[in-house]
């Protein structure tokens, strides 16, 4: 287990060290330094000067990979793709525009975001798990054509519509629960409620027949006619033998995405005011703030390739042929 | 009046998709194999209702694609000059809705304003009542005579396009039965589309049918603009995609080894950045490049349509990684086939026999993917300029009128139109592509197990 651990670990650095070189590429060899502080500063009428100045301020004023006006290891070391890229690698993700520690608000902003999104995941995938047994259930009857009309239904709505309608009928006209805000501790049920229920709401549809599929490939193979030859009962056949059996396209799909929870949504968390990562990113983006945005796109792959890791692991618990070796 | 055709990047693109596209009808229909799955789809009344839907929007977005500059009137010394408004064949068609504004809301088929103004009467009091609109129900004299008049133009609208409906139901009929297309399904779809089209050009006439918005612009006209920005987002991107996941995607599997390392590479490396940071990112860098140039536009119209196009590049680099796997996959598994090593054997290229024996086989899955896509490349416009990094933001799109939309649920009385609108069309657009790509698939996936129907 530690050397397979081992093994994948030393696959993904790879991986993360081509991520690190295209969002460098992406963020300092597209465009100068000296394009981003024209940017910041207004494009016209902006002296030399200022530039320099705000080059200087955010560690942009060193060359990009070797500089050779320094001496020994300094000649990588003081370079901005050092400073700025490598040092990610160790979760150093350096200072953003407002002249905050990147690191510590991603440690404080991780909770709200994981506050919605660990609870949307978990009821959503026991939601959509049951309503794509049922469908299977009664497949091929009105009731199955009926729920993959709705599902197609629902996937053809705006993420959008959901969180605006939902806003807009239980908070609006209804005045259940606050629109929008976060409070710590328990106080912060009536806040998250919503857009936990939007969450779910908004990919039953996608959802659900993805899982109808993977049930339905599952109920015509063998081992399904010898169950219901033997005298077991429908419900028997689908929860204990294709339940179990359609486990590994469904944690192939669901483990990946577990570590991503810490990364929140970005439209739900902007929308209803959550001060988590995903509006972090927003307001990022919309300040044009690029070390911020950079380091988001860091943590995501970093975290995408652990939950590829999980999703390795998980098949061995649920799949006895699968061995790590 | 003398014009200048304008020809934008996303014109020239879109008409090279429809070469294309022509290009490909015109080479299957003389394959009989290659007809048969598509038969499948002719007979499914859902795939083809679905499709008289797209193509009505696709007839829209193809009259807003041809651009022109329209000639100022003559100067004194004769040399002409054209306007920098750059305008399209379906602006030209609906000159009423671009050019009948208002001061700003008004809800749909109203006559006045939404909101209360000080008026001036005649005899010099000042009154807060509700302004009348400059044009909609303008040749009403009295306001109350509103819905008697929406219900007449509603009526007779609805009867001229019911007469339509029905000519060319009958002109179509025996058409239909010669190619065995689902006749019934067809006909209907085609009366109620166009009860509802003479319905609403018969009171867009008078009215603004679907409200105004913050500056007075028809949400109608809109609505139907958006389309193609719509369209462009979930055709153009498939340029970008196809190729690169075709030709990587099929090379990597074939020749494996030190090809398929580096691909696969590249591919997990793409893939293991959540898309919508990556597309982020990517934006906010072309948006230093473009502000950094400006001297590349020569119209505000080229430098929004840059940007698309751009936008559209950028989907396209992030999205291709999905179909480059499946077709690695699938090319990994036919190389071993007989056929192929038969061809092997005897001295067959390697590029011949990609091109003439894999990827042919593996067209059905490019197929699938990309009528899959359409839908959601459609619905992530309107995320992506609500997050700021989607289209221009004076680009007529889904994703700006909800942006401009949202932040006005909060009056009171609520301005609903212009978000329900966005999000009706942008439904009908969606639904009808989600049902159509559902049809495809079952046409066309060998693997697809029906077993369990046949209980």
């Amino acid at each position: 287990m530690i050397a397979y651990l081992i093994r994948r670990i030393s696959y993904a650095l790879p991986i993360l060290v081509g991520v690190n070189l295209l969002t460098f590429a992406l963020f300092f060899v597209v465009n100068t330094p000296d394009d981003m502080a024209r940017m910041q500063l207004g494009i016209k009428r902006v002296s030399p000067e200022a530039i320099a100045r705000w080059e200087q301020q955010h560690g942009y004023d060193k060359p990009l990979f070797l500089n050779s006006a320094a001496a020994g290891i300094d000649k990588i070391t003081d370079t901005i793709f050092w400073q700025k890229s490598a040092s990610m690698f160790v979760l150093d993700f350096g200072y953003s525009d407002d002249g905050r520690d990147i690191s510590r608000e991603i440690a404080t902003r991780m909770w709200p975001s994981l506050s919605i999104a660990l609870p949307t995941f978990l009821i959503g995938l026991i939601v959509y798990v049951s309503f794509a047994l049922l469908m299977t259930l009664f497949r091929a009857t009105a009731l199955d054509m009926a729920g993959v009309s709705l599902c197609v239904f629902l996937m053809s709505v705006s993420g959008l519509f959901y969180i605006i309608g939902g806003q807009f009928l239980v908070s609006k006209l209804w005045h259940l629960v606050p629109i929008s805000g976060y409070a710590g501790g328990l106080d912060s049920f009536k806040f998250v409620v919503l857009p936990i229920l939007i969450g779910i709401a908004g990919s039953v549809g996608a959802s659900s027949r993805w899982y109808r599929t993977i049930f339905l490939e599952e109920i015509g193979k063998d081992y399904v006619r010898t169950a219901r030859a033997k005298g077991l009962s429908e419900l028997r056949v689908l929860f204990t033998h294709v339940l179990k059996n359609a486990m590994i396209p469904i944690l192939t799909g669901v483990v990946v995405v577990i570590p991503l929870l810490f990364m929140g949504s970005l439209l739900t968390e902007s929308f209803f005011g959550i001060p988590g990562l995903g509006s972090y990113t927003i307001d990022a983006i919309n300040a044009q703030d690029f070390s911020v945005v950079r380091a988001m796109v860091f943590l995501g792959s970093l975290l995408y390739i652990v939950g590829l890791i999980l999703t390795d692991i998980s098949y061995t618990m649920v799949d006895p042929r699968v061995r790590l070796s | 009046m003398s014009f200048m055709p304008v020809f934008l990047w996303s014109d020239k693109l879109i008409f090279l998709i429809l070469a294309v596209g022509i290009a490909c009808v015109w080479y299957v229909r003389q394959l009989e194999h290659l007809l048969v799955p598509w038969r499948r789809v002719a007979r499914n009344p859902t795939a083809m209702v679905s499709l008289l839907v797209l193509s009505l929007f696709v007839l829209v977005g193809l009259l807003d694609t041809l651009h022109y500059r329209a000639a100022l009137p003559d100067r004194n010394d004769g040399e002409t000059v054209y306007s920098p408004e750059v305008l399209s064949v379906f602006d030209k068609l609906v000159t009423p809705l671009r050019t009948q504004t208002e001061k700003t809301y008004s809800a749909p088929l109203a006559v006045t304003l939404y909101a209360k103004e000080s008026v001036i009467d005649a005899s010099g009091h000042v009154l807060r009542e509700y302004p009348r609109l400059r044009f909609g129900g303008a040749g009403l004299t009295d306001v109350r005579q509103r819905d008697a008049d929406i219900f007449r133009r509603g009526l007779t609208g609805a009867l001229a396009g019911l007469a339509a409906g029905l000519l060319i139901a009958l002109g179509s009929k025996r058409w239909l039965v010669k190619r065995k297309w689902p006749m019934r399904a067809l006909l209907a779809s085609t009366l109620v589309i166009s009860v509802l089209i003479g319905a609403t050009v018969n009171l867009a006439a008078a009215y603004h049918v679907l409200g105004t918005d913050k500056v007075g612009q028809d949400v109608l006209y809109l609505s139907l603009k958006s389309i193609r920005t719509g369209l462009i987002i979930g055709t153009v991107t498939t340029l970008v995609t196809l190729p690169l996941a075709l030709f990587l995607g099929v090379a990597a599997g074939y020749f494996r080894g030190w090809v398929d390392d580096v691909i696969q590479y590249i591919y997990t490396v793409l893939s293991s950045i959540p898309s919508v940071l990556l597309i982020a990112a990517a934006v906010l860098m072309m948006q230093v490049t473009i502000d950094m140039h400006p001297g590349w536009f020569t119209t505000l119209a080229s430098r929004a349509d840059l940007r698309l196009v751009f936008l559209c590049l950028i989907l396209g680099v992030t999205s291709w990684t999905g179909l480059c796997r499946l077709l690695r996959g699938e090319t990994l598994k036919l190389r071993e086939m007989e056929y192929i090593q038969a061809a092997q054997a005897f001295g067959v290229s390697p590029l011949r026999i990609l091109m003439r024996h894999i990827m042919p086989n593996v067209m059905h899955i490019v197929l699938i993917s990309l009528v899959m896509d359409f839908s959601g490349l459609v619905l992530a416009e309107a995320v992506l300029s609500y997050v700021g990094v989607g289209v221009d933001p004076s680009m007529i799109s889904f994703g700006t009128m909800i942006n401009a939309a949202r932040l006005e649920l909060g009056r009171e009385p609520m301005v609903w139109w212009s978000l329900a609108s966005a999000f009706g069309f942008m439904l009908a657009l969606v639904l009808a592509a989600n049902l159509f790509a559902d049809a495809v698939r079952d046409a066309f996936d060998p693997r697809l197990n029906r077993t369990w129907e046949a209980e």
